[in-house]
């Protein structure tokens, strides 16, 4: 199956064709089935490679197709490379993915671009699968703008809405935005070492200046910081919540948005040499992950919620790159992709019930009403706060026993951060599902259950958040933890230091009981006292406001970036295009029609001119001859 | 032969267009340009087989006194941008189906003489010729642009005319002077590989002046910053067509000609002066990236967006550098199908609705979903997305200037930014959201402009995703071509 790797791609391609070409005359349900359909079969192909590839001696395999740029000295093949890092990442997409097409012929129904979302969806599989299976950066970067152009489509799926359309046109401009810092490394990249493909490069790295590393980490890491929405190129994703809420679990929370992540793991030589690199990778991290779940705290749409937690999510797992935690990290992709997923659909079901409302202030009670999603989100909602033995605690704590080791500060800081994700999700789940129903009459009277195709990937999803910690069970417990084991061949210089057993055990309580208090505290405030959220802005106190405000960074961009690039376009075009060059270019124009209009005189028989310019001409002579002498 | 054959055919097409009643003329034009391109189909072909067969290269007798000879052959970049100009032109003539243009048996023919000239341009191996054929495009153009152009277009095209004359006299002045300098037995020549050689034999100071003797005109023609002013005037005022030849094509022969015509033959001017044609061009792509942002007219826009690419493709070829020299002919491929792509949609979107102002449309994605497919593809190829032509020029391009500086790639590179923040915006303005104007209606694509852009579509994808045959004939062209240098 390893050498049939290429049929993974391939089929959400000829999904994407199908549905392209003839969505249209289809029936809903036929291109529903042909768009989920494929990403079975991908997903089939998927774990039979991985299979084989867990019982096979050789981890890595190329598998080349054609030669796609050639150039002198640079050689770009369009090659696969079938490895534990990439096999893992087929699972992730393929599985889940398929579970998000199943819910979307669900969530979709009644949508009239039934068949045009579809197209879009698959394209973003194939695109995403080609990210993580390229065996060179520039086939990477070719799924990574892949995937940039589909959530464009797909943010703005609804297009008549110009807010959608903004959000997604902002999505893609400060994606490019690290798409640019992403292409001069891999040029970077071949210039020092002659080649972009991953064997040929890693086996260099340890070669070369350390200065030249570091420049080629950082300028990957600014293409990781557009794609996965790190502080300051994060206001993109919580915009992208106008796209449909399946866009917004497979997207911009369990695939797209780990890209690069994906892409540091991949890198990781290079930010193991590069202390300078890790130590930005490590502080963008936490501070991205600070600051977003700040935000979440006091966001009021449920879809915004997830979304800021998403971004201090990633946030998060950067933090644990930075501390050569890469392993964990991609643990943490892993299960966050479980519960995110999980917890965005489950948002999906809960707008669906409530006929398209977000707003948590409009909602309460609904556990009643709406059981399976109910259950499913407090399933979700505990994994990602942490609390054993669901997925989310183990990988917490897998990256937060490395910051520790590496520093007390950035453990600090991680610990505020996972307590604030508790209390900000709590409160989403207190407001969601339980007091009083706040909505409309006929909102509580529309209330229903989703549909099995809806609620089924979402039981799925469910088992997985709670189960998935088996993956990386903590080595210092004597349990085997598959997923450090399975990447060792790909990190090439991992972290030897090992933690205390006793230490390990503290920090591991205090997550645990700090995580609890949390909970205990949320409970108290939105149980107890039923404290609701405030509903006008006005009321809010002023730290409360600007962070409601998101501490106004859009409002900065706008008037530090857009405002600015604008008026030097304008000013640009009215004044040094028009005004000036071409000003000159008349005036050149004009002073030769001068010269000749004068000049025409000597031409034209009249006897005047003739007799003044002989004068003139003598004196001239005369005067020059003199001055000569 | 076959490439004095590809020089006349479209002169003897001319001649019977000329002489065809009524719109039966644009019928010929676009059978006799089909032919056209089946010929250049047989000479990509045989030069594959085998690149030094002799049927490519001709070579008469033309002057003898003064050295001149009807000197003609095809190489690797030459056959490339002769394929451009051949694959283009039936699209050209195609997309005016729906334009109804007086007098059209003038009109196709002109288009015919054009194209004549323009293959005779990329083909001539001897400096002389070159500068007859160089000449000679600019006739037919005028007149398309005086005759059938929009409003003010006397004035328009007048500076037009002047400003690209007065180029190209610098180079002819600059070619004049190497000519007198070749040696060949005592006798002087004006054949391109005696040009090189008596070049090279000029001091650095010579060399120097005559770089801006005849960058000037290619300067002028392609255009970059500051020579550009004529071309956003005369590309909105000109008839689509005749904006369509201008960019397609017209441009890449300023392009082409630096390769050819200046870089071999004033190497030590290259390195004296290289760095200052880096610097207008790499300017250029900026600042015309910050004008497109503020159009309001979206042939306008792109007007400056082909600054913007040309600027990015001059700075690749005074890198000198393999990767540099191998993008700017990728991306002049891509250019010029993608600009004619942008410029037939506007053409769509002004005879359907009346207007080009992107303020004024809107809604259209609703009313008809392929051109909005169609559009956004075109506009994917423009703004380089991979596996879309014209990506594999672009990052060739960032790469090779990159290895000459990494500032001037980086601040070329903001195109990949500024490209996205005007294309995307003139798309969401014309093509999403609801219509700004309740009358504004627009119904299904005419056949001939529905080929056209699935035509291009369709290059846009398979040359992003399998750009080989063209790609592997650009390299040896460079590799030739850098020899030269050297």
């Amino acid at each position: 199956m390893i050498k049939l790797i290429a049929l993974v791609p391939l089929f959400p391609l000829i999904g994407f064709l199908i549905n392209g070409f003839f969505g249209k005359k289809l029936n809903k349900s036929v291109s529903g089935v042909i768009a989920a359909g494929s990403i079975l079969a991908s997903f089939v192909v998927a774990v039979a490679a991985f299979v084989e590839l867990q019982g096979c001696e050789q981890k890595s395999h190329i598998i080349n197709l054609f030669s796609w740029i050639k150039s002198g000295t640079l050689q770009i093949p369009f090659e696969f490379l079938f490895d534990p890092l990439s096999s893992l990442f087929l699972l992730i997409i393929t599985g889940i993915g398929f579970l998000i097409h199943v819910y979307s012929i669900g969530y979709m129904h009644d949508d009239e671009g039934f068949s045009r979302f579809f197209t879009y969806l698959n394209l973003f599989v194939f695109f995403m699968l080609l990210l993580v299976l390229g065996n060179n950066y520039l086939i990477m970067f070719v799924g990574w703008e892949g995937v940039g152009l589909c959530s464009y489509l797909l943010i703005g799926f609804w297009f008549k809405n110009t807010a959608y359309n903004n959000a997604a046109r902002k999505a893609f401009v400060i994606n490019r935005i690290g798409d640019l810092g992403f292409l001069l490394g891999i040029i970077l990249i071949f210039i020092t070492f002659g080649s972009i493909s991953f064997d040929n490069v890693f086996a260099k790295a340890g070669t070369v200046s350390t200065s030249v590393i570091t420049s080629i980490a950082l300028l990957l890491f600014i293409g990781a910081m557009g794609k996965s929405a790190q502080v300051p190129l994060y206001t993109w994703l919580p915009d992208a919540m106008a796209g449909p809420t399946p866009v917004s679990a497979l997207i911009h929370a369990a695939t797209m948005v780990t890209a690069g992540v994906y892409m540091v793991v991949r890198s990781n030589i290079f930010y193991s040499i590069s202390d300078v690199a890790s130590e930005v990778v490590a502080l963008t991290g936490i501070i991205t992950a600070l600051f977003a779940a700040t935000i979440g705290l006091l966001q009021n749409d449920i879809k915004k919620i997830l979304a800021y937690s998403t971004v201090s999510q990633l946030g998060f797992m950067f933090l644990g790159l930075g501390v050569g935690a890469y392993s964990s990290s991609v643990f943490h992709v892993t299960t966050h992709a479980f519960f995110k997923a999980l917890l965005f659909l489950g948002a999906g079901s809960v707008i669906h019930a409530m006929g398209g409302e977000q707003d948590i202030r409009k909602m309460g009670g609904l556990k009643g009403h709406i059981k399976i999603t109910f259950i499913t989100m407090l399933l979700g909602t505990i994994a990602i706060s942490g609390i054993p033995p669901f997925s989310g605690f183990f990988s917490k704590d897998e990256i937060l026993a490395h910051v520790y080791e590496h520093s007390k500060l950035l453990w600090v800081l991680g610990m505020v951060t996972s307590m604030l994700t508790a209390f900000y999700m709590f409160r989403m789940l207190f407001g969601t599902f339980y007091g009083k129903f706040r909505g409309t009459n006929s909102q509580e009277h529309h209330l229903h259950e989703s549909p099995s195709s809806m609620t089924i990937p979402l039981i799925v999803l469910a088992a997985l958040s709670v189960l998935g910690g088996v993956l990386g069970l903590p080595e210092f417990w004597h349990l085997p933890n598959w997923m450090h084991h399975n990447l060792e061949p790909v990190i090439m210089r991992p972290d030897p230091s090992i933690l205390p057993h006793d230490t390990e055990w503290l920090l591991m309580g205090l997550a645990v009981a700090s995580a609890a208090a949390v909970i205990f505290l949320a409970h108290r405030m939105y149980r107890t006292y039923n404290v609701l959220p405030v509903e006008r802005e006005e009321d809010l106190k002023p730290v409360a406001k600007v962070i409601y405000n998101k501490y106004y960074v859009d409002e900065f961009f706008d008037k530090t970036i857009r405002k600015p690039l604008d008026l030097l376009g304008q000013i640009f075009h009215k004044f040094f295009d028009i005004a000036m060059i071409d000003g000159i270019v008349n005036g050149v124009g004009k002073a030769v029609t001068g010269v000749g209009s004068v000049v025409r005189l000597a031409q034209q028989g009249n006897i005047g001119f003739y007799v003044i310019s002989m004068v003139v001409g003598v004196v001239c002579i005369i005067v020059f001859t003199f001055l000569i002498k | 032969m076959l490439t004095a054959l590809l020089i006349g055919f479209p002169l003897l097409g001319a001649l019977i267009v000329f002489f065809v009643k009524g719109n039966a003329a644009r019928n010929f034009a676009l059978g006799l340009s089909v032919l056209e391109f089946v010929l250049s189909l047989v000479a990509f072909a045989m030069y594959k087989n085998n690149p030094a067969c002799t049927q490519l290269s001709f070579n008469h007798t033309w002057v003898q006194s003064l050295g001149i000879n009807f000197s003609v052959g095809l190489n690797g970049i030459s056959l490339l941008l002769v394929l451009l100009t051949t694959f283009l032109v039936p699209l050209i003539i195609l997309s005016s189906y729906k334009n109804e243009y007086e007098n059209p048996s003038s009109f196709y023919g002109l288009i015919l003489i054009m194209q004549m000239a323009l293959v005779g341009v990329f083909a001539a191996n001897d400096g002389f010729l070159f500068y007859v054929f160089w000449e000679l495009a600019l006739i037919p153009i005028y007149f398309i642009c005086l005759l059938w152009g929009g409003e003010g277009r006397s004035r328009i095209t007048f500076k037009f005319f002047v400003y690209t004359l007065a180029g190209s006299l610098f180079m002819l002045v600059g070619l004049i002077y190497v000519y007198n300098h070749t040696n060949v037995e005592g006798l002087k020549s004006w054949a391109v590989q005696d040009m090189y050689n008596a070049g090279k034999s000029l001091t650095a100071d010579q060399q120097g002046v005559v770089f801006w003797l005849i960058f000037i005109a290619f300067a002028v023609k392609m255009p970059v910053f500051p020579f550009h002013t004529w071309q956003p005037d005369t590309y909105v005022n000109a008839p689509t067509q005749g904006t369509m030849l201008l960019s397609g094509i017209m441009l890449k022969m300023g392009t082409f000609g630096v390769m050819k015509w200046l870089l071999p033959i004033v190497p030590l001017g290259l390195e004296r002066w290289g760095n200052t044609a880096i610097c207008i061009s790499v300017i250029g792509v900026v600042y015309a990236s910050c004008i497109a942002i503020v159009q309001k007219d979206f042939k306008r826009l792109i007007a400056y967006s082909s600054i913007a690419h040309v600027g990015l493709i001059s700075a690749g070829i005074f890198s000198t550098t393999q990767q540099g020299l191998q993008g700017a002919v990728m991306q002049m491929l891509a250019h010029g199908v993608n600009v004619v792509g942008l410029f037939l949609i506007a053409d769509i979107l002004l005879r359907h609705t009346g207007t080009r102002e992107i303020d004024k449309l809107g809604g259209i994605r609703g009313m008809n979903g392929n051109f909005a497919v169609l559009f956004l593809i075109v506009l994917l190829g423009s703004v380089a997305l991979p596996l879309t032509n014209g990506f594999v020029g672009e990052f060739l391009l960032i790469n090779g200037l990159y290895q000459y500086s990494a500032i001037a790639a980086a601040f070329a590179g903001l195109s990949v930014i500024l490209g996205a923040v005007y294309m995307l915006r003139s798309y969401q303005g014309i093509m999403l959201g609801e219509r700004k104007d309740n009358h504004l209606t627009f119904g299904s694509l005419a056949a001939t402009d529905k080929a056209v852009l699935i035509i291009i579509c369709s290059v846009i994808i398979a040359f992003g995703v399998y750009p080989k045959p063209l790609n592997e004939m650009a390299e040896e062209g460079v590799k030739i071509l850098l020899s030269n240098i050297k």
